[in-house]
């Protein structure tokens, strides 16, 4: 039989090794599916909060491109999702990352209808400070629908700045940087969408 | 003290020994996710999942796992738990799974598990490894859900915001804003808040402690009864 009490522990240890694993895979098995519609729901219900269900027909989950233009849209590459309606372009959205946030980037979706208005902005996650530069969250305050409907015709480029710079845009008490940043990021996704248009439905 | 065996568990979980307040272990997941009571109870549910299970497993396999390796197959065990419950959180409990981020799968180094694992559970048949994990884990629970709750009141003057991600939309009643133009004290909610309020918990337990030995002794000086029956 076994003479070395290391090897008997050996064994033992590997087939707790392997109990722990079949019990990981199980779970994982059970739960994938579930995962994945999660994810997917949480996604569309984003989504659709810009781009109404209404207004397209096509699956804008999976309608998606990837661009790259850091100096408009932020990250090395966006995920654009397209929504249409009867093969017509309808809206963009853009995940454009605002690289200069108070503590880190900040994840935006920015959507975008093809007559360059603004369907809605939303912050998927950042790092600003709780209290204060959180305030662009839409459970924490409603600033960031102030861009609803917003264009580069209203307000013009040259207004599209907080009010302490001279724009139209609120800032909050204790926290300019955050609101500075993100209106800067919305602006640029609303030039490079200007310039692209169309061919990004293409 | 006229309690059994597993009365004594279930005090020394939620009080004696409290992991959090007297320990002082898992200071890192209780310090990070309680600015508010509804993520408080998250991570503390799922911690008490964990240590529950962590416990039976480790007091069933006591007599087979060697010494030498004993503590490598604790960890491996608490660590499958962690991973499925965290599988199970994400798969339905999306949106608090997706607060609570890191600090779930983080659990595996919470102190408090391997400790009860290889300092009782792994000396104690099932039954009494099985209270100990639960009430350890309840009382873990109870002070995360606590400072959870007081941080949130000071911080944000609500309570109980957002109870729906985890009990469904009939729980979205549950939220109670103490005061419409309290704006709330940031401190609370920052990292600062939760080493003040933890601070403030562990000294009004201590309190407590020396109010009820006194007045024990108090108690046996005056009458010659053997003990009084509040605890």
């Amino acid at each position: 039989m076994i003479k070395h009490p290391i090897t008997l522990a050996g064994i033992v240890l590997f087939l707790f090794a392997v109990a722990g694993v079949g019990l990981v895979a199980l779970v994982h098995q059970q739960t994938e599916a579930r995962i994945i519609a999660n994810e997917r729901q949480a996604l569309l219900d984003q989504l659709n909060a810009l781009v109404p269900a209404h207004t397209i027909d096509n699956d804008i989950v999976s309608d998606v491109i990837t661009v790259s233009a850091p100096d408009r849209l932020g990250g090395k590459e966006t995920q654009v999702h397209l929504g249409r309606k009867a093969g017509k372009p309808v809206a963009a959205v853009f995940t454009s990352i605002v690289p200069d946030g108070y503590s880190g980037p900040i994840k935006l979706l920015v959507a975008v209808r093809i007559d360059g208005s603004l369907g809605g902005v939303r912050v998927i996650s950042h790092k600003e400070t709780p209290g204060l530069g959180d305030k662009v969250e839409e459970r924490k305050s409603d600033w960031i629908f102030g861009f609803e409907n917003r264009s580069l015709q209203d307000p013009l480029p040259a207004k599209w700045k907080v009010k302490k710079d001279g724009g139209v845009f609120d800032q909050f008490t204790g926290a300019t940087i955050t609101p500075r940043s993100i209106v800067l990021a919305v602006k640029n996704t609303l030039i490079y969408f200007r310039d692209r248009g169309e061919s990004l439905f293409q | 003290m006229a309690t059994n065996g597993y009365g004594r568990l279930i005090k020394d979980g939620l009080w004696n020994n409290n992991q959090a307040l007297v320990a002082l272990l898992g200071l890192c997941p209780l310090l990070a996710v309680t600015n508010s009571a509804v993520n408080g109870l998250g991570l503390g549910l799922a911690t008490l999942v964990v240590i529950t299970l962590s416990n039976a497993t480790v007091s069933l396999i006591r007599n087979w796992v060697r010494p030498e390796v004993r503590l490598p197959v604790f960890v491996l065990v608490i660590a499958s738990f962690v991973t499925a419950v965290e599988l199970s959180m994400n798969a339905w409990f999306y949106e608090l799974y997706k607060i609570l981020g890191i600090f779930i799968p983080l659990i595996v180094t919470n102190c408090a598990i391997i400790g009860r694992a290889e300092a009782f559970a792994s000396k104690n048949p099932l039954g009494r490894s099985l209270v100990d994990g639960l009430a350890m884990g309840i009382g873990f629970t109870l002070v995360l859900t606590v400072l959870g709750a007081v941080r949130e009141i000071i911080g944000l003057g609500t309570i109980f915001a957002q109870a729906d991600l985890m009990f469904g939309d009939i729980a979205s009643g549950l939220k109670v804003s103490l005061s419409e133009d309290f704006k709330g004290m940031l401190l609370a909610i920052l990292p600062p808040g939760a080493f003040i309020g933890l601070g403030f918990m562990i000294s009004i337990k201590n309190i407590i402690d020396k109010r009820l030995a006194s007045s024990r002794k108090a108690a046996a000086a005056t009458a010659a009864e053997p003990e009084p029956t509040a605890v």
